[in-house]
């Protein structure tokens, strides 16, 4: 078991918040790539089928 | 055709096959081939450099095992800095270029610019308070990144209340080239003061400012990580970016269409 002794509240509450922050980053940029590909996709559907009716 | 005038020509030529790269639909394509290989070296590259930091090294003489610190605050504050650089190029290049890919792609760096000055913020108040007996002082480094974090913010919002695309693009751009002198001062600060509480530069290009080998090394491995964490969060935030402009291009078609 790994020995942190008196430092270990700032070792882990420096880990802790590092991998929070970069795992909410991860899953926001995760949910707005989807949501943008998602309205994209819509849209060029949208648009084709516009094309093919003319 | 004279010979001055090819060799121009020629040397103009060599240069142009870097914009091409600003197409969206050729970075579009670009970055889809190489993103899965991407997500896979960060996965491997981030989680080799954090591991052997935590687990794998040494308690300091003078830190204790608060050093373990370093593998999250030093590769952050870098990447802090980088980011805005990478912001003030892809502005610059708007600025002269008016290539939409590189104004996206700073729009797409700031918010991961804005984490990882956060986390090195946050992570050296944790660190400072056991070393110094404070969280915060008004040392040069400190204030400096403080300061670089009001902009990342200033900057988003900027992107954020102006609706026309081109003129956020405009506006952001010279704000992050103004931005940029807090960049270096965060980077330097170090260098150019001796006064405040914050230790010198934990890595440098000369050996012997370096931290010791069994540091440095894992150290090195996180920032790498980290580095290509930035990229791969780059690339897909642009593609996100690229796809909403184009998203909001056909709206408006619609609307015309429809009026």
């Amino acid at each position: 078991m790994l020995e942190l002794g008196k430092y270990s509240g700032a070792i882990l509450g420096s880990w802790g918040i590092t991998l929070g922050l970069l795992g909410f980053l991860v899953v926001l940029t995760w949910v707005q790539a989807r949501s943008a590909k998602r309205k994209h996709d819509e849209i060029e559907a949208r648009r084709k089928a516009g094309e093919g009716t003319k | 055709m004279s010979a001055p005038n090819q060799r121009t020509r020629q040397a103009r030529d060599k240069i142009n096959w870097i914009w091409e790269w600003a197409n969206p639909v050729k970075f579009m394509w670009f970055s889809g081939l190489v993103l899965p290989w991407l997500i896979g070296a960060t996965v491997l590259v981030m989680g080799a450099g954090l591991v052997w930091g935590f687990f794998f090294t040494p308690e300091a003489v003078n830190f204790g095992s608060s050093v373990k610190i370093i593998y999250v605050h030093v590769p952050s504050a870098f990447m802090a800095i980088s980011a805005w650089f990478m912001m003030v190029v892809a502005s610059v290049i708007w600025l002269i270029r008016r290539h939409h890919v590189s104004a996206l792609a700073a729009k797409a760096a700031a918010p991961v610019g804005t984490v990882f000055t956060l986390i090195a913020l946050v992570t050296g108040a944790l660190w400072g308070q056991p070393m110094w007996g404070t969280w915060w002082a008004w040392d040069p480094r400190l204030t400096s990144f403080l300061i670089l974090f009001l902009f990342y913010l200033g900057y988003m919002a900027l992107w954020a209340a102006i609706e026309n695309p081109d003129t956020a693009a405009d506006l952001t751009a010279v704000l992050a080239v103004v931005g940029s002198v807090f960049a270096i001062l965060s980077r330097y600060a170090v260098n150019f003061w001796n006064q405040g509480l914050h230790q010198g530069a934990s890595l440098s290009l000369d050996a012997e400012e370096n931290v010791a080998d069994v540091y440095w090394l894992p150290l090195v491995v996180a920032m790498g990580g980290f580095m290509l964490f930035f990229v791969t969060m780059i690339f897909i935030r642009t593609r996100a970016e690229i796809r909403l402009r184009r998203v909001h291009a056909l709206e408006l078609r619609e609307r015309m269409a429809d009026a």
